[in-house]
C-alpha cells in the first residue's frame, strides 16, 4: 500500500506534460500522443482514488471506460490526420487554416 | 526498501523520465516509443494499485493497439526516402507557463489535502477480477453496451474517413 500521493504527484506531472506536448509541438501525431498522455493521467488518478475504497471497483471501470473512449479517439483522429495530410500535404496544424483550397 | 517499493519508485521514475523526453524529443518515431515506455510503466503502477485487469487491459489495447495505429499514421505521414520527420516546438514559453501553472495548481490543491482510506484498514481487494466482470455485466450493463456501440462508431467511422476510394458510380 503506497501513499496515494504520490500516484496523485505523478499523474499532475503527467497531465502537465502531456498540456506542453499538445502546446508546443509543431505535428499532428505529436498532439495525440499528448492527449493520450493526458487521459493516462486521469486514468492513474481514477485508479488510485479506487485504491481507498477496496469494496468497490468503480474507479476502474470509469478507466476501463475512458481506456475505451481514448482507443476511439485515436482511431478518428488519426484517419483525420491521414486525410488532411493527403489533402494538405503537411501535418503542420497551424498550416492548415483554410478550409477549402 | 522493500522490493516492491523499489519497483514501485522504479516504475514511477519510467513514467516521469519518458515524459519529459516525449516533451522535449524531436522525432516523432522516437516520441511514439517513449510513449510505450511510459505507458507501461504506467501499467506497472496498476499492478501495484491492485488493479491488474486495468494493467492487462493497458498493455492490451495501448501498447498493443493504439501504439501500433500510431506508428502506421507516422509511417503514412512521411514520405520515404525523405530525411526523419523533425517537429518543430513553437509557443514554448506559453506552452511552459500554462503547464507550471497548472501544475503548480494541482501541487498545491493536493498537498492541501491528506488522503487517507475510509475503511481503517485498507487490504487488497480480493478477486478484484471477477468483481470488475460481475459489476460490467450486472450495474453496469448499459454504459458497457454503449461503449460497444461506440467502438463500431468509430470503427466504422474511421474506416470511412481513411478511406479514398471513389464510388464509380457519378
Amino acid at each position: 500500500m503506497f501513499p496515494t500521493e504520490h500516484f496523485l504527484f505523478l499523474a499532475a506531472l503527467l497531465f502537465s506534460l502531456g498540456l506542453v506536448i499538445i502546446i508546443t509541438k509543431r505535428n499532428t501525431i505529436m498532439m495525440l500522443l499528448g492527449i493520450e498522455l493526458m487521459l493516462n493521467a486521469s486514468n492513474l488518478n481514477l485508479v488510485a482514488f479506487n485504491m481507498l475504497l477496496p469494496d468497490t471497483v468503480d474507479g476502474q471501470i470509469f478507466a476501463l471506460f475512458v481506456i475505451i473512449v481514448a482507443v476511439s479517439e485515436a482511431a478518428v483522429g488519426l484517419a483525420i490526420v491521414l486525410q488532411v495530410y493527403q489533402y494538405y500535404q503537411t501535418s503542420i496544424p497551424d498550416s492548415i487554416s483554410e478550409l477549402k483550397e | 526498501m522493500t522490493f516492491v517499493a523499489f519497483m514501485f519508485y522504479f516504475f514511477e521514475a519510467v513514467a516521469a523520465l519518458s515524459a519529459v523526453g516525449l516533451a522535449l524529443v524531436r522525432n516523432v518515431f522516437y516520441g511514439a516509443l517513449l510513449l510505450v515506455a511510459c505507458l507501461l510503466a504506467l501499467a506497472g503502477i496498476y499492478v501495484l494499485a491492485f488493479a491488474e485487469f486495468i494493467a492487462v487491459t493497458q498493455i492490451l489495447i495501448y501498447a498493443g493497439g493504439i501504439l501500433v495505429v500510431i506508428i502506421f499514421g507516422i509511417m503514412l505521414t512521411t514520405k520515404i526516402s525523405d530525411r526523419p520527420l523533425v517537429v518543430e516546438h513553437s509557443y514554448i514559453l506559453s506552452g511552459i507557463l500554462a503547464a507550471a501553472a497548472c501544475f503548480c495548481l494541482l501541487v498545491f490543491v493536493l498537498s492541501k489535502e491528506s488522503f487517507v482510506s475510509m475503511t481503517a484498514y485498507v487490504s487488497p481487494p480480493v478477486n478484484s477480477v471477477k468483481t470488475i466482470g460481475v459489476s460490467l455485466f450486472s450495474k453496469y450493463m448499459l454504459p458497457f453496451e454503449v461503449a460497444g456501440v461506440l467502438l463500431l462508431i468509430a470503427l466504422i467511422g474511421a474506416s470511412v474517413l481513411a478511406s479514398n476510394i471513389k464510388s464509380k458510380k457519378e
